[in-house]
């Protein structure tokens, strides 16, 4: 476990070097880490702090945020195809933080944008967890799911189009699929309190995950509250989705990816994985992110994209392996 | 002069509107695009706001009973398709690329609309307005166009030949764009340009915009001493592009003061 944490820290580390040496403008990697304590370099000093820290910093914080999202969710439902992009949790937020920029809310109240996205995603979170009941069964849960999905991202959809700005009907494709292009320090600023919130809420939820892996009435009779775990599970899960949809868009199948992943490594033990998700989140949110800027870097290429091509195929992977369960 | 011309004429595209507006004899345009009453868009709003509105539908238009539609490149090639297969001619004006253009098409809807005297001294005055601007050669202030999205323009696009005509040079011309493109910040940043010629965000925020208020062109549009200046006189090719000229030439002088006092 030790040596998992190590590894994965380790490489978290490394893709954030790597991810600041990245970019259009033409630099060496010396001269432009040199430029991050050395303000000699005029223009080159300005790339790296606004443009490309804030950049790096978000992948790594609204991957972690998203990985761990994904391997709570999964943990209480104790279904593997639970994850805050496919059952609609991403797109309600998605919802909440378009409604807040097209009413003005974002522009008048300082974290008026997070707070809608929050308040988009607890929906998303709840009606989810309604639908899909307390046993999280697959067909329900991916049938709400998608539901949700499709009525918010309609919705979005619909305000987007309704607005008066012209640009903002083609925006669509940034809150379905989520970029992180030219975000600066102001939505570090705004994702962190979420994330961390959400983050610490998610982490303690570990001892009551692990003794429902035995079942709820194994559980229950070990002294874990199950209406407690769950309020909790649903604001945590919101608050970290929420914050890092109003900064990136929905961003998908990281939370399914990473989890899916990492589970054997951990022994399928729940408290362990949501540690685990969250650097594994971080770490391929950073590497979809240094992707999508060396593959087409003059196209603004969405996160999502990449995302959906890893974890498409998993997810079809995954129901193929539950169908069983499905029918 | 009542059957001389066209007698109900609609206009279907922004830039064709402001042209018509100036050029047509009373009565003869009929409705214009509701883009025209735009005040951030269109560079005659107020005067937009004499004339009927059409979005730009074949059904509504086809009821105004035109005896010509002009339209621009743009406009939905199902629209007009459809117009003339009920027997509405339809004109079709390209977008205008330079200012030699704007003269072109000056001349050309003086034609349509057979109103050749008017636009003959439409086009007298222009000249003789941009002989006044009188940019002295003089030293060339580096400046970057930089509008929702990260697009800047070229010297072969409208935009960037107001710009070349305020005697500002082009950036994006350096980096080897032509027309208009993606420009990374990051490569706007390395450029540094001297001025950032900014566009004026519409009310009620997007994120294409967003990218306007970033840190790095707050900080490129403060060195300057530009920013948000791209109105609506620079989106069609119309005389209104030489107030364009004027306020961004405007600039260009400041800057050079600016630089001879430091």
């Amino acid at each position: 476990m030790i040596r998992l944490m190590l590894f994965l820290s380790g490489t978290v580390v490394i893709l954030f070097l790597i991810a600041l040496t990245a970019g259009p403008a033409d630099v060496s990697a010396r001269d432009s880490l040199a430029a991050l304590f050395d303000d000699s370099y005029g223009p080159l000093s300005l790339v790296m702090w606004e443009i490309r820290l804030p950049r790096a910093l978000l992948a790594v914080i609204i991957g972690a945020a998203l990985g761990l999202a994904g391997a709570a969710m999964q943990g209480y439902l104790r279904n593997p195809l639970a994850e805050p992009g496919l059952i609609g949790v991403s797109s309600s937020a998605a919802l909440g933080a378009v409604i807040a920029i097209n009413t003005g809310l974002a522009a008048s109240a300082t974290l008026g944008l997070p707070f809608a996205a929050l308040a988009g995603a607890l929906m998303g979170v709840f009606l989810v967890m309604a639908l899909a009941g307390p046993q999280g069964g697959s067909l329900t849960l991916i049938l709400a799911g998608i539901a949700i999905s499709a009525m918010a991202g309609a919705l979005t959809s619909l305000v987007l189009n309704l607005s008066p700005n012209p640009f903002a009907a083609n925006e669509i494709v940034f809150w379905m699929m989520g970029s992180l292009a030219d975000r600066s320090f102001v939505h570090v600023g705004l994702v962190l309190p979420f994330a961390v919130v959400g983050a610490v809420i998610l982490l303690s939820l570990g001892r009551g995950l692990d003794a429902l892996t035995l079942g709820e009435d194994a559980a229950q009779t070990m002294g874990v509250n199950l209406k407690r775990v769950r309020l909790w599970l649903v604001l945590g899960t919101a608050s970290v989705v929420g914050g890092a949809t109003a900064v990136a868009g929905a961003i998908g199948f990281i939370g399914l990816v990473v989890p899916h992943i990492l589970r054997p490594l951990v022994q399928g033990q729940p408290s362990r994985l949501l540690w685990a998700s969250a650097l594994g989140g971080a770490i391929m949110l950073q590497m979809a992110d240094i992707a999508v800027r060396l593959i087409l870097p003059s196209r603004d290429l969405k996160l999502g994209v990449v995302t959906a091509l890893v974890g498409a195929p998993l997810f079809l992977h995954l129901i193929y392996k539950t169908r069983k369960g499905l029918v | 002069m009542a059957d001389a011309g066209p007698s109900r004429v609609v206009s279907m595209n922004l830039c064709t509107d402001q042209l018509a507006m100036l050029l047509a004899a009373p009565g003869q345009l009929a409705s214009v695009s509701y883009i025209a009453r735009d005040t951030r868009a269109s560079a005659m709003a107020d005067e937009a706001m004499a004339y009927p509105i059409n979005h730009g539908l074949a059904e509504e238009i086809y009821l105004l009973q035109p005896d010509l539609v002009i339209a621009g490149a743009y406009s939905t090639f199902t629209t007009t398709a459809m117009l003339r297969r009920l027997g509405v001619p339809v004109v079709v004006f390209q977008p205008a690329n330079s200012l030699s253009d704007v003269r072109d098409r000056i001349k050309k809807m003086g034609e349509v609309l057979e109103r050749e005297a008017a636009a003959a001294d439409l086009l007298a005055a222009f000249d003789r307005q941009l002989a006044a601007l009188d940019i002295e050669a003089d030293g060339r202030p580096r400046a970057a166009l930089y509008s929702a999205n990260g697009y800047t323009s070229g010297p072969a696009s409208l935009a960037g030949q107001i710009l070349e005509a305020a005697g500002l040079a082009n950036v994006a011309a350096e980096l080897g764009y032509d027309r208009s493109g993606r420009m990374p910040l990051e490569v706007l940043a390395m450029a540094d340009p001297d001025l950032l010629v900014g566009t004026t965000p519409y009310p009620r925020a997007s994120r294409s915009e967003d990218i306007l208020g970033h840190p790095v062109v707050r900080h490129l549009a403060a060195q300057g001493g530009a920013g948000q200046i791209r109105d609506a006189d620079w989106v069609c090719g119309t005389p209104h592009v030489l107030r364009a000229v004027e306020t961004l030439a405007q600039e260009r002088r400041d800057f050079l003061n600016r630089e001879r006092s430091e």
